[in-house]
């Protein structure tokens, strides 16, 4: 692809085929994601665009019915391969979900969690980061006095938020957010993605999106799936004015979906 | 939009009322039953002696001795004892099921669990006799093992179904989302357990462990059988006792109606009661205070 000989890649998606027992979900998906981009998955409910990001940090291992086929290469190391330590991968590979889903801890413990998982012991270097992170994910201001509190007691935007101040506080290289807004008001969603496009300048950014306009907003490059096939790739702006194909037309000037 | 009741509705409704409320009606009558019967034992004993004497020895020569300290111990001692062996194993035992278990072994181990609850007590204390306290005796160097530890290994064998039952459908209920949340930040599945998943369910293990304990409290027939009965008060696990389940067991048929040591025994009986009240009202509250982390 053109693309990949401009700018770097980060994730390289190669022939990857996935199974749930016998029916397959994503047919020969094949997708280059820049670095440092935000990159949108787009589709109509089942296309597989979900199962495709949560293939990158190898969520579906927790299902032993999955099966998957192809590579996946991060920084070209595939990380499908057997012997990938997943919990190293997770490190690197965050992911935010479409429910906003703090554990049912304090705030600040929310954030300490992942860094305390990883062997990071030193508590005034902890106390740093998670200061760091609340404050990247726009959140500090709102929370700094009452960080002891329990994390359920936020409001959905600010739950999310703090769900992204968790992801980053590990400093992972990608982020991965599975409609992170879907549950969220259009305030909550206006501040989500603000932050999504100040988080590209750090991270690489892949996300799903019902939202055609929220994929407008925060994307670079959009794909847009079909029934577990990817259909089209590029810059967002191509997608959605000048598509190659007829399908891509039809979805995003809402035809169906 | 108001369905009009039949006559089978109508006649359901007042028969499932009427059972409901006679559950109700049948406790309030145990429980005043006992009291009533309980506090006439303190027109004849000192409730100082009652409460506060270590003597349980209604059959003195001289003067008998209704001290319930001796009882109570022995009660705490094997229903503590068998906490301290029920708890760990069957939180350990849910969680394995419910997190780590192979299909095929899960479908072996439940059915198995959930009919180990239904073995009757008496069979056991048959076990308890037969081969548990020969066992102790052997391992210790006892000259008899019916002693507090053999009736707390059989409590905690009694107790477990009903803990890893109860736990396991709370780590069951604890959202997929929370463990999601911690693999997709590095952790590992232990991890995830120790630190995420089982705080979530802690409510629900919480009853779980209460059930069991108040379980263990009233069993009668396994303590009565294998922990041998001694009066005195508790040494220690490798000691004889008597528990008040067990004494009540004992004594009530043999003794003559409305005599002191008659009423002596509602007096156990309600103060039973009472601690089994409390332990319920207890793990209420402390399920409710860790509950509102669920949702």
């Amino acid at each position: 692809m053109i693309l990949s000989l401009l700018i770097s890649n980060k994730i390289e998606i190669q022939h990857l085929d996935l199974f749930y027992g016998a029916k397959q979900a994503l047919k020969s998906v094949s997708l280059s994601i820049p670095e440092k981009s935000v990159v949108a998955l787009i589709g109509p409910s089942g296309c597989g665009k979900s199962t495709l990001l949560r293939s990158i940090n190898r969520m579906h291992d927790l299902d032993p019915k999955v099966r998957l086929d192809g590579e996946i290469l991060l920084d070209g190391h595939n990380i499908l391969h057997g012997n990938t330590n997943l919990n190293k991968l997770r490190r690197r590979v965050g992911m935010v979900f479409q429910k906003p889903n703090p554990f049912p801890k304090s705030i600040y413990d929310n954030v300490a969690y992942g860094l305390e998982v990883n062997g990071i012991h030193d508590k005034t270097r902890i106390r740093a980061a998670v200061e760091e992170s609340i404050r990247e994910s726009y959140l500090w201001d709102e929370v700094k006095n009452d960080l002891d509190k329990p994390a359920l007691d936020l409001s959905g935007g600010q739950q999310q938020r703090l769900c992204i101040a968790r992801a980053i506080a590990v400093e992972p290289e990608v982020i991965l957010m599975d409609e992170p807004c879907s549950a969220l008001d259009p305030i909550s969603t206006a501040k989500i993605e603000a932050l999504i496009l100040r988080l590209k300048e750090r991270f690489t950014i892949v996300i799903v999106t019902h939202n055609m306009q929220q994929a407008q907003r925060v994307a670079d490059f959009t794909a847009f799936m079909y029934l577990g096939e990817l259909i089209e790739f590029g810059r967002t702006s191509a997608i959605f004015e000048q598509p190659n194909q007829e399908l891509t037309r039809n979805y995003v000037s809402g035809h169906f979906g | 939009m108001k369905i009009s009741a039949t006559r089978a509705d109508k006649l359901a409704t007042v028969v499932f009322q009427f059972s409901a409320w006679l559950s109700v009606v049948v406790l309030a009558g145990i429980f005043t039953l006992l009291l009533y019967n309980g506090f006439k034992a303190f027109d004849r004993i000192r409730p100082q002696e009652f409460f506060l004497g270590y003597t349980w020895n209604p059959s003195g020569y001289s003067a008998p001795h209704y001290g319930v300290l001796s009882l109570l111990g022995s009660t705490l001692l094997v229903t503590c004892g068998a906490m301290v062996i029920a708890i760990p194993l069957g939180i350990g035992t849910a969680a394995y099921l419910s997190e780590s278990a192979p299909p095929r072994v899960y479908q072996i181990l439940k059915p198995v669990i959930e009919l180990f609850a239904g073995i009757p007590s008496v069979a056991l204390g048959f076990i308890g006799i037969t081969i548990l306290s020969p066992v102790l005796a052997h391992v210790f160097g006892l000259s008899n093992g019916l002693i507090a530890l053999n009736g707390a290994i059989l409590l905690a064998l009694m107790a477990l179904p009903t803990i890893i039952t109860v736990s396991e459908d709370a780590i069951r209920a604890v959202p997929k989302t929370f463990r999601e949340a911690s693999f997709a930040v590095g952790a590992t599945r232990e991890t995830t357990l120790w630190r995420v998943t089982l705080p979530a369910a802690m409510s629900g293990i919480i009853t779980a462990v209460m059930l069991g304990f108040g379980r263990a409290l009233g069993e009668t027939m396994t303590v009565l059988m294998a922990t041998g009965n001694a009066l005195a008060f508790p040494g220690g696990f490798f000691e004889p006792v008597r528990t008040m389940t067990a004494a009540i067991a004992i004594e009530l048929g043999e003794t003559a109606q409305h005599t002191t040591h008659y009423y002596a025994l509602f007096a156990v009986g309600a103060l039973l009661f009472a601690i089994s009240l409390l332990v319920n009202i207890l793990s209420e509250t402390i399920a409710r205070r860790f509950r509102y982390s669920q949702s």
